[in-house]
């Protein structure tokens, strides 16, 4: 293909422009002096201040942390049960499941929502009416239901990534585990989870983030019994616009930042010493 | 073999998180307030009418505009080398990390009638020349509030969902197809036509399905930047669940509908890419 | 000679109801013996190993180890190890732990399995390799690696299922000695199985004939290359001319319009039969010398021989021959009635 023209290239950096002026911004007046988010009256570091003090913003932070981590851990385990499942179904009942696999992934997240809060207020209404009376107890929408919701949608995401890494598994490593005195769980343990492994952690992070950046699903599904940092956020710009807001932004944008640097580096040196055993097998060859 | 039965526990967590909940709806969506079928749901939102279209009519132009966009940018990352490549990919990625809210928020204070642009524009002197000119009273641009907003709220969010899997696409096209039919004489424009993209459709679909199905359901952007003004699907179904006008039957009603509209949709875009391939998914 | 170590006895296998893979397959084998399956792609033959090594249960009949029947053991408990077709290594562990795995399994002393992995590399001449990963080995190397650790925890049996298949035409050649030679070394069963006719007909000590979920003949190299029992056999290994022919009598068969001695007998009187001619062993000569006459119509140089089509009457003979006449002439074919294979319709 032939190289980019000045033309291309402006236009890759208007782009970047566009995806990033407002960020920039949104940093840059979160250390302003003043409530104003337009007009720059010093720098000051009161706004950050403010944020550790918001008991609510701690709050929402905790239980997003707790949400997103539980469902993760669930999420991970199950997803990857039903993904070696899946893998070893015929070809029809597969497809069905995951046909079904995907509706939350595909439908809109308004829906999901919306659909998983019909079922909680309907499974807790029955309950509350009839054991729940009987024994005194009262179930709500809360932490609880907002951690079946995330579970429920972080799934798909760990699903996704673990089948390919079957698919490309040989189909005998299992078996020729066996076949050296493996059982069954060991040939599992020893051979297939370690095959497997990047697809897992892959979809254990994909399960975290969706958790964390999670709005629209959390929004109808935790009732007034939890609320999560997006819901916050959400609350915050819709009432009280102040740049605690910004500041809450930066850190999470810095803390992002940094973990994806991380993960980055890390993949960047294993791909780095696959080309140089890629050139070693030339060599040889 | 009995691995598949590890996929019990999943295949019941389905059934009742999935399966019910969608049934949920659609009973919702039959009976009214007494527990009585009827239909008036339906009868009902046709007073809605409004906020279909407006939410259909903003979600196809913030689709639109996110290809017009996405492509270009797609196809000219593509060309660029790996390390440039490697960059740009995780500096459009990025943006996509941090939440929806928040980048939808970091609008706000730009679009704001004393925002940073009408701001920036006023302190140029961009108004008084207009006042002058046209003997207007304007110490404005109106845009927050506005659906052009609204519509840039959308393409701003989603625009990296539209460039995502058309560049995987096309990144992935061998170069010796197009060297191929270079050599068999076609000119830049024939080989686009003719090879690049064709090849890219797939990601194309993928991409206008990842950008439209949340911009026609969205309910927040419309909430921050189109002030409550535009009312869209989304907002019209949140108001049913969660707000004065509580109402699930007709909430469930409204979300069957758009979802029934977004799958033909789906099934009508993904019937003209029949046979280009699998679509892409993230 | 020496002693039986496995069989299979009635052996069927059908999936889903209804395609039947194995049909009623009847089988042993003794001790330190190379035994090879052969067979086109389908016929069968991977899924007789997997019975053996334990992978897949049979739909009805037997299988028995030293004389125990084995039908209910899985393969982790059986003293057989396997080749896998593409070699299935451990991609995550590097060479010398792909080789220790059973080992390890087992929970062998640490000094002892270094001893046994040092012994297993150097046997197939990869000592110096244990550090190295997986993907850093050619194809070759990969199978090498594949054997030593399938030979580590001394198996009585070593199943290999195509194991040289992946491998290009040079270095399937110098791996099929080598597999010999190991064979031989460590003294225990090979249960080989290729679709490749030279390379059983090379290593092996016992073939099995396998088509469509039956066993076709079984035998030594020899037998099988010089006496095919039917027509499949005689077709699938080597290259043969396969013609209609009736048998008049005990030693006497006709085809191609006239009746030729033979060495055959006991079939019935004007029974139809398959006649089986190999191309070696048709001679060419003046067309009034030959028992068949035909025009040559093609010569092809094949290296050390030319592959000459002759039209006969009934039938165009393929011929192998060292002298190669000129296409369009007229030849005459003779072949010496011990070369005429007649078998029975199947």
């Amino acid at each position: 293909m032939k190289k980019n023209g000045i033309f291309a290239r402006l236009g890759l950096l208007l782009t970047m422009v566009f995806l990033y002026a407002p960020i920039l911004v949104l940093i840059v007046f979160s250390f302003n002096d003043s409530k104003s988010r337009t007009v720059w009256q010093g720098f000051s570091l009161k706004w950050y201040l403010k944020l550790f003090d918001d008991s609510r913003i701690l709050n929402a932070l905790v239980t997003t942390v707790e949400i997103s981590v539980l469902a993760m851990i669930v999420s991970t385990i199950l997803g990857t049960m039903a993904a070696i499942g899946f893998f070893n179904m015929r070809k029809r009942p597969r497809a069905i499941l995951m046909a079904i696999n995907n509706i939350p992934m595909t439908n809109a997240d308004i829906i999901t929502g919306v659909s998983l809060m019909l079922l909680f207020v309907f499974a807790a209404g029955a309950f509350n009416a009839t054991l729940g009376s009987l024994f005194g107890v009262e179930i709500r929408l809360g932490f609880f239901t907002l951690l079946l919701a995330h579970i429920t949608f972080d799934i798909p995401y760990v699903i996704l990534s673990v089948l390919p890494k079957l698919n490309q598994c040989d189909p005998n490593i299992e078996e020729a585990a066996q076949d050296l005195g493996a059982t069954p769980w060991l040939a599992f343990r020893k051979v297939v989870f370690p095959e497997i492994r990047p697809g897992v952690l892959n979809g254990a992070i994909m399960a975290f983030t969706m958790s964390i950046d999670d709005f629209v699903i959390s929004y109808f599904t935790a009732g007034s019994g939890a609320s999560t940092l997006a819901m916050e956020i959400y609350a915050m710009t819709r009432k009280r616009i102040s740049p605690e807001i910004n500041a809450l932004s930066t850190l999470l944008f810095v803390v992002v930042l940094t973990l994806l640097a991380v993960v980055n580096i890390r993949s960047a040196r294993e791909e780095k010493a696959a080309a140089k055993r890629e050139a070693l097998l030339r060599q040889k060859n | 073999m009995k691995k598949k039965y590890l996929a019990i526990p999943y295949v019941g967590w389905m059934a009742i998180f999935v399966i019910v909940p969608l049934i949920l709806v659609v009973g919702y969506a039959l009976i009214n307030r007494d527990g009585q079928v009827t239909l008036d749901n339906f009868r009902t939102m046709t007073q809605y009418l409004g906020a279909f279209t407006t939410s259909f009519r903003l979600a196809i132009i913030a689709t639109v505009i996110c290809l017009v966009i996405g492509y270009p940018v797609s196809l000219w990352l593509a060309r660029e080398g790996a390390a440039v490549k490697r960059i740009a990919m995780i500096a459009i990625m990025l943006p996509m990390w941090m939440n929806f809210l928040l980048r939808t928020y970091a609008w706000m204070s730009l679009l704001e009638n004393t925002g940073i642009i009408n701001t920036l524009l006023k302190n140029i002197g961009l108004f008084d020349l207009i006042n002058r000119v046209f003997g207007t009273q304007l110490s404005y641009f109106p845009m927050i509030n506005t659906p052009g907003a609204v519509v840039l709220g959308m393409v701003y969010n989603y625009l990296p969902f539209m460039i995502l899997p058309i560049y995987t696409v096309i990144d992935k096209i061998d170069p010796k197809v197009i060297e191929a039919a270079e050599d068999l004489g076609a000119p830049p424009v024939m080989v686009f036509r003719k090879v690049i993209f064709p090849l890219s459709l797939p990601g194309v679909l993928s991409g206008i399905t990842m950008v439209f199905i949340p911009a026609v359901s969205t309910f927040a952007i419309s909430k921050l930047l189109g002030g409550g003004m535009t009312l869209l699907l989304g907002d019209l179904i949140e108001m049913q669940f969660y707000g004065s006008a509580y109402n699930p039957y007709l909430g469930s009603a409204i979300s069957l509908v758009m979802m029934v509209i977004v799958l033909i949709c789906m099934a009508v875009m993904n019937h003209f890419g029949e046979g280009e391939g699998e679509a892409v998914y993230f | 000679m020496s002693k039986e170590l496995i069989r299979l006895t009635n052996v069927s296998m059908v999936f889903d109801g209804e395609t039947t893979v194995l049909d009623n397959i009847n089988l042993y084998f003794n001790d330190a013996e190379f035994l090879t399956l052969l067979g086109p792609s389908g016929c069968g033959k991977t899924t007789t190993l997997r019975i053996i090594g334990g992978f897949q249960k049979p739909t009805s009949g037997d299988v028995f180890f030293d004389g125990v029947r084995i039908n209910d053991v899985p393969p982790y408990k059986r003293q057989i190890n396997t080749v896998f077709q593409k070699y299935a290594l451990f991609t995550h562990m590097n060479i010398y732990e792909n080789v220790a795995f059973g080992l390890r399994i087992s929970k062998t002393p640490e000094d002892e399995i270094r001893k046994r992995v040092d012994e297993a590399l150097s046997m197939v001449n990869l000592s110096g390799y244990e550090k190295r990963s997986v993907n850093s080995l050619s194809g070759g190397q990969q199978q090498r690696v594949a054997i030593a650790r399938a030979i580590i925890n001394r198996p009585k049996v070593l199943l290999l299922d195509e194991p040289l298949g992946a491998l290009d035409l040079k270095l399937r050649k110098g791996m099929q000695t080598e597999l010999k030679k190991i064979q031989q070394q460590v003294g225990i069963t090979f249960v080989y199985v290729t679709h490749d006719q030279e390379e059983a007909l090379t290593m092996s000590d016992t073939i099995v004939v396998m088509n469509e979920g039956r066993i076709q003949q079984i035998g030594t190299p020899i037998d099988i290359y010089n006496e095919p029992k039917n027509a499949f056999v005689a077709n699938f290994i080597g290259e043969s001319n396969i013609v209609d022919g009736v048998m008049e009598q005990d030693y006497s068969v006709s085809f191609a319009n006239r009746t030729f001695e033979c060495v055959d007998k006991g079939f019935a009187r004007k029974e139809a039969v398959d006649v089986v001619i190999r191309p070696e062993d048709l001679v060419i000569s003046a067309p009034e010398r030959g028992q068949i006459i035909g025009k040559v119509e093609s010569v092809v140089f094949k290296g050390i021989f030319y592959e000459v089509m002759v039209a006969g009457e009934t039938f165009t003979w393929k011929v192998q021959t060292t002298r190669a006449p000129a296409v369009g002439q007229l030849v005459g074919l003779s072949v010496e009635p011990d070369n005429i294979q007649v078998m029975h319709k199947s």
